[in-house]
């Protein structure tokens, strides 16, 4: 699972409270000893090892070199990897913006009696393991799978389609694996929407498709860009999906962070490639605030 | 005739239903087939895989592995994650907000930038492949959530409510008893569960940093999904899937998920 982005409201502690030091230390010791180690330390030694010069078979060296980023982008595979995320994660959220936005506004209007079911139907997926989802993917979309299989016996194609193993299969899987989080934002982008608006639209001429577009769009709006900026990130670092319906076949920033330190061991790329991607979110976050910025 | 839906409306949205639990769906099918390779519909039916899964060593010693883990985060991240939430909440002190921000910040690095950073400090300090460094990773996915969820469920008790029973004569036991921990309880069960669930489905770090004598049972899956195309990860899902539901099912019959989750 990964972020639920929105802020939280801290500023109401009573101020009567007398503090006591060793107490307060007490209380937030554990968190801060975790957070040392498996966020804090591990970070700042990602940085550090993205900068480490690296001999072959994972040997680390003590000499710092900018090599590591130097090599990066020089090759052109590595555009290539940054264009194959790049363009996943724009098409990914894109569709799945489509898929998620019919659910988020029939979840808005469905009648209350409905709606508490239908919610837990649309997020319960996320609680099931990305590992198990995509695996169903395989079973439908695998040459002897479900869509083969109905397309094949009726007749409609001789040999399977290829739709696994391939940029393809990727897309499907990670559409179908984001379209909860997409809702989540958009439902909790919804509140804003009233009918009071529509009718108001309506009584004044405006048709069907022109109160979509010119009401309900524009309401939803930053349900939308919160959804679209959690699909784009979490589509760029996903690495399950794209591994096993890609069948290494399909190449990303992610999988090649992967591949580089396990397979490889060549930590120092993997940590530069792993600086680029937290760019590359960085970029995505402050587009995010600017277009949130010209709603208000 | 505003907020009446149309019927084509309504049938795309069963589509994409359809389309966002078919991969839940299908595995159930499948998990009864007797072939020994995916195929659909399967040409014979039976409990085949579900034998097989109940004799394969792999599987069984990782899903012992990750019970132990999943148990031992839970209970760490809500001894850590508790208290720490409620300094934040009721306690004025300096830095406040960064600590804040420092402790859920784990949530906003995509995991797979995570895992090769813990990994990268766990090689040093031998911590790969061990029960302590798989606790400890976990525990960084799953505290960001228990105190965000803490947080809400602390601002829902205001101290008054605690203040007013002290001043009706209760003790302070009394006090913790009978007001504290009642109203607290939604908050200690919806951060207990989504613990288990976060730790027990954890594979992306979990990936980095297992060793070979200790696998966790999603690392274990991946694993075989990647080399075996056989139905019994089918059967292996369908288990899964069913213990998740019944977790599910307990949590919204006792608190509602919407409420726990929707935050």
């Amino acid at each position: 699972m990964a972020a639920i982005i929105s802020p939280i409201a801290i500023a109401d502690a009573p101020t009567r409270r007398k503090t006591f030091p060793f107490l307060l230390i007490a209380l937030l010791l554990p968190m801060a000893v975790i957070n040392f180690i498996a966020f804090i330390l591990p970070v700042i030694r990602l940085g550090m090892i993205s900068f480490i010069e690296s001999r072959s078979g994972g040997v680390l060296t003590n000499n710092y070199t900018l090599e590591n980023y130097a090599n990066f982008f020089t090759d052109s595979f590595s555009f290539e990897l940054v264009a194959n995320s790049l363009l996943l994660g724009f098409g990914v959220t894109l569709i799945t913006l489509c898929c998620a936005y019919p659910i988020a506004l029939f979840l808005h209007r469905v009648s209350p009696k409905w709606r508490n079911m239908l919610f837990v139907i649309t997020v319960s997926p996320l609680l099931v393991s990305s590992v198990v989802r995509t695996y169903g993917w395989m079973v439908i979309l695998g040459d002897q799978g479900v869509v083969n299989g109905i397309l094949m016996s009726s007749g409609v194609i001789d040999s399977p389609l290829r739709l696994t193993n391939n940029t393809l299969g990727v897309f499907i899987g990670m559409v179908e694996v984001l379209i909860p989080y997409m809702a989540l934002s958009l439902i909790a982008g919804f509140g804003r929407l009233e009918n009071v608006y529509e009718e108001a639209a309506a009584s004044l001429g405006a048709n069907s498709w022109t109160r979509f577009r010119r009401v309900i769009l524009p309401l939803t709006a930053p349900g939308i860009a919160l959804g679209c900026l959690l699909c784009f990130v979490l589509s760029i670092s996903s690495f399950i999906t794209p591994k096993l319906l890609g069948g290494g076949r399909v190449f990303l920033l992610a999988t090649e962070i992967y591949d580089q330190a396990v397979i490889q061991l060549e930590w120092p790329t993997a940590a530069a490639i792993s600086v680029i991607v937290l760019i590359i979110f960085g970029l995505a976050l402050a587009v995010y605030s600017r277009v949130v910025k010209r709603f208000d | 005739m505003i907020g009446q839906m149309s019927i084509p409306f309504r049938l795309l949205v069963a589509c994409i239903y359809l389309f966002l639990l078919a991969p839940i769906l299908i595995v159930l099918p499948l998990s009864f087939s007797n072939d020994s390779y995916i195929t659909f519909p399967p040409e014979s039916w039976g409990f085949r895989w579900y034998g097989a899964m109940f004799s394969h060593s792999g599987f069984i010693n990782a899903l012992g592995i990750s019970l132990t883990i999943a148990v031992t985060v839970t209970v760490l991240s809500l001894a850590a994650g508790v208290p720490a939430a409620f300094a934040i909440r009721r306690r004025r002190f300096f830095g406040r907000e960064l600590v804040l921000n420092l402790f859920t910040a784990p949530l906003l690095l995509p995991s797979i930038v995570l895992g090769l950073a813990i990994l990268l400090v766990f090689v040093q300090a031998r911590l790969l492949g061990t029960y302590t460094g798989l606790i400890i990773a976990h525990l960084i996915i799953t505290t960001p959530y228990v105190i965000r969820i803490m947080l809400t469920a602390f601002s829902t008790l205001p101290p008054s409510v605690e203040d007013a029973a002290t001043m009706l004569g209760a003790a302070p036991f009394t006090v913790v008893r009978r007001i504290t921990l009642p109203m607290m309880m939604p908050g200690f069960i919806a951060s207990a569960a989504l613990s288990f669930l976060l730790s027990f489905d954890e594979v992306v770090i979990s990936l980095f940093i297992t060793g070979p004598r200790l696998r966790t049972l999603p690392v274990e899956i991946f694993d075989y999904v990647e080399s075996q195309t056989d139905p019994m990860t089918a059967a292996v899902s369908v288990v899964l899937v069913a213990a998740t539901l019944l977790i599910i099912f307990v949590i919204e019959r006792t608190l509602g998920l919407s409420r726990t989750i929707g935050k």
